[in-house]
């Protein structure tokens, strides 16, 4: 896996891109960071540690993922769609790229214990398989409402031999899981905290970037195979905290030709309470160790965002998109539920695809901008389907 | 010209209690009933909590005094509007402790200026990193004269640790343990290392240990070593269990306070 840092991507010592990022963490957590900090890049850029993540990626999680040409879905929106199938990796979503990535990194760090936040369960799964097979210990925080409606990741992952922590505090959900995933970090020191996207302090919204970035430095190849040219002109992904789509502009960044779209959730629509839509409801400010945009109340308190959804509910993004945002450089626009799930079943019946939920967002977005027929547009299919059939059989009739 | 907090120290150097109590908690209006409470008790420091929707550093007692308080309808513009009102019945140092994004919310200088109007002493915010507080929040503590306290911990490195106390002003912060606030005490590590560090470093800032400290045995130790100790989780235990504070409190720190100290410390 080689990443080169493209034009517009810059990231200082700190970790920050523009004006946001950094590590707001209390001391409590400064020598776990900084460890990480100061020897992410010299492991993870050491040729036997490639080796060893490309041998899995590619035997183990399936890598590379193939690059799709969609005939119906083009024909429909009259552009050439082609579809990036991370929802065929092994645990099905492009969560396995950074789980594998950080548990091998973990294991160079010579730490035993994982620990991972997770909120619809798919970065858990994937952590626990991790860990499974690398032979590391594995915790995974849960919140209590998540554990409730995800149930299937839960088994899941505690047949892979995972240990669930349910997070009662806060709201019970994905922040507060995290906010219990930080807690036990400061109470276990020795423990090493994989973050499921590119959110939290400096370093980890780099190392999940640089992690994920496999995704479009894929697509560029196949793209040259299928189109004879690197460059799509749109490439659109889905945003929770923002990982799948890191992954899939970051070769593509500082690169006009190339259109970069994230959709955020919606929820119940931007004019209500309930929605996910950071970029486009939140404001400036710290979650989670990371200065980025978030949903808060006028007195700086951080809101419970909803989306049908439960990997997009996520009330932060993480500060490469407030960046990419605040300069230009891509643009993030939104799905409500309801035109997420309309974009799934059109996924099903034209394609045979059963999208994840967080994926349908992406595909939401075929009918928000208007494509020129010769523009070849890429869609990160993040994730599979299996985990949400519960609600789409409740809208299927 | 000094601040309450450094003429506190100069007066009394050793056996110092710091007292922490969320705001609005357990109701709205609390703080005018338990500061005047600590004021006429034996407490050294009052140490007011700005309640956050997610106190990741803090354990469970404080994040369900931050939970009622928000409930509660507790905000920044009205704990400044409470510390103002009680700031003329009491002559201790007055210090907040809350999270950064509160404060970006309210708009820095804002919220410094605010603090310094409404007779706030100094500020502990511990997740402002060392340099963004140069950067950008130095200039009004000073402007404000305003004591800032940074936090240091047994595995804080030793150049790491004289730069944060270079940088404190008022006290330096010594937690006790790697741990959240409130947590049983399984990861107490030895200060000593920290505290011969810094008092050989001729900075003469004073040493407060908190995080997990709960009894008069605790306070004891940790003024053998330190200029004293801050008492959070312990404290806000008792005044939600409470249901006469007008005695309670003041027996609580009583019994912190049993022994009676030589207070000078070497
Ligand atoms: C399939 C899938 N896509 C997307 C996401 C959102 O996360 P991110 O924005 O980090 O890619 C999730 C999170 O759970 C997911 O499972």
């Amino acid at each position: 896996m080689q990443t080169q840092l493209t034009k517009g991507y810059s990231i200082s010592e700190e970790g920050y891109y523009g004006n946001f990022g950094g590590a707001y963490i209390p001391e409590l957590l400064y020598n776990n960071v900084h460890e990480l900090a100061q020897n992410y890049l010299q492991i993870t850029q050491d040729p036997d540690f490639k080796k060893e993540l490309d041998l899995l990626l590619k035997d183990y999680v399936g890598r590379p993922s193939p690059l799709y040409f969609a005939k119906k879905l083009s024909k429909k929106y009259n552009a050439k769609i082609y579809l990036k199938r991370e929802d065929l990796n092994h645990t099905g979503s492009h969560k396995i790229n950074n789980a594998l990535g950080q548990a091998l990194l973990a294991k160079k760090l010579g730490k035993q214990k994982i620990i991972a936040e997770t909120g619809a369960g798919q970065h858990g799964v994937a952590t626990a398989t991790a860990c499974a097979l690398l032979g590391l210990d594995c915790t995974v925080f849960m919140g209590q409402v998540d554990i409730e409606r995800q149930a299937p990741n839960v088994s899941r992952m505690k047949m892979l031999g995972a240990k669930i922590i349910a997070a009662t505090s806060g709201t019970k959900t994905l922040k507060d899981a995290t906010n219990e995933a930080i807690r036990y970090w400061i109470n276990n020191n020795d423990s090493y905290y994989l973050i499921g996207s590119v959110v939290g302090p400096h370093p980890y919204p780099d190392l999940v970037t640089r992690f994920q970035a496999i995704i479009s430095e894929e697509i560029k190849e196949q793209l040259l195979i299928a189109e004879g040219k690197k460059d799509p002109d749109y490439v659109l992904a889905c945003i929770g905290g923002g990982s799948n789509a890191a992954g899939a502009f970051f070769n593509f960044i500082g690169n006009e030709k190339v259109k970069l779209i994230g959709i955020e959730a919606a929820g119940k629509g931007l004019h209500t309470d309930h929605t996910a839509a950071t970029l486009q409801k939140g404001s400036s400010g710290i979650i989670h160790g990371s200065k980025t945009f978030l949903m808060q109340t006028n007195d700086g308190q951080i809101t419970e965002p909803y989306s049908i959804s439960a990997g997009l509910d996520y009330p932060g993004i993480g500060p490469l998109h407030a960046h990419l945002h605040e300069t230009g450089q891509a643009t993030y626009l939104s799905a409500s539920d309801e035109e997420a799930i309309t974009a799934a079943f059109e996924l099903m019946q034209e394609e045979g695809i059963i999208p994840a939920l967080e994926s349908a967002h992406a595909f939401a977005a075929l009918k928000k901008i208007e494509f020129k027929s010769s523009d070849v547009v890429v869609i990160n299919l993040s994730g599979r389907g299996d985990k949400d059939l519960d609600t789409y059989l409740k809208h299927f009739n | 010209m000094k601040t309450r907090t450094e003429l506190l120290f100069e007066k009394q150097p050793g056996n110092n209690l710091s007292i922490f109590i969320t705001a609005g908690f357990p109701k709205k209006e609390s703080l005018l009933e338990i500061i005047p409470l600590l004021e006429n008790s034996d407490c050294d420091i009052i140490e007011i909590g700005i309640p956050f929707s997610d106190p990741s550093a803090d354990g469970p007692v404080i994040q369900q005094s931050s939970t009622l308080a928000l409930n509660n309808g507790m905000n920044l513009e009205l704990l400044f509007k409470q510390v103002k009102q009680v700031r003329p019945l009491t002559t201790k140092p007055i210090i907040l402790m809350g999270y950064l994004n509160s404060l970006l919310k309210f708009g820095i200088e804002a919220f410094y200026r605010s603090c310094h109007e409404a007779g706030v002493d100094g500020l502990i915010i511990p997740d402002l990193p060392l340099k963004e507080f140069k950067k950008e929040h130095e200039l009004y503590i000073k402007k404000y004269k305003l004591d800032f306290i940074f936090l240091i911990t047994p595995t804080t490195e030793n150049k790491r640790a004289l730069e944060l106390a270079t940088n404190s002003s008022g006290f330096v912060y010594l937690v006790s343990s790697n741990s959240t606030t409130g947590t049983e005490n399984k990861n107490r590590l030895d200060l000593s290392e920290k505290i011969i560090l810094l008092k050989k470093s001729g900075l003469k800032i004073p040493l407060l240990i908190g995080f997990g400290i709960s009894t008069a045995s605790d306070f004891t130790k940790a003024c053998e070593q330190a200029n004293g100790a801050i008492i959070g989780s312990a404290f806000i235990q008792l005044v939600k269990n409470s249901t006469n504070l007008q005695k309670d409190i003041p027996q609580f720190i009583q019994t912190i306070k049993t022994k009676s100290y030589d207070h000078s410390i070497n």
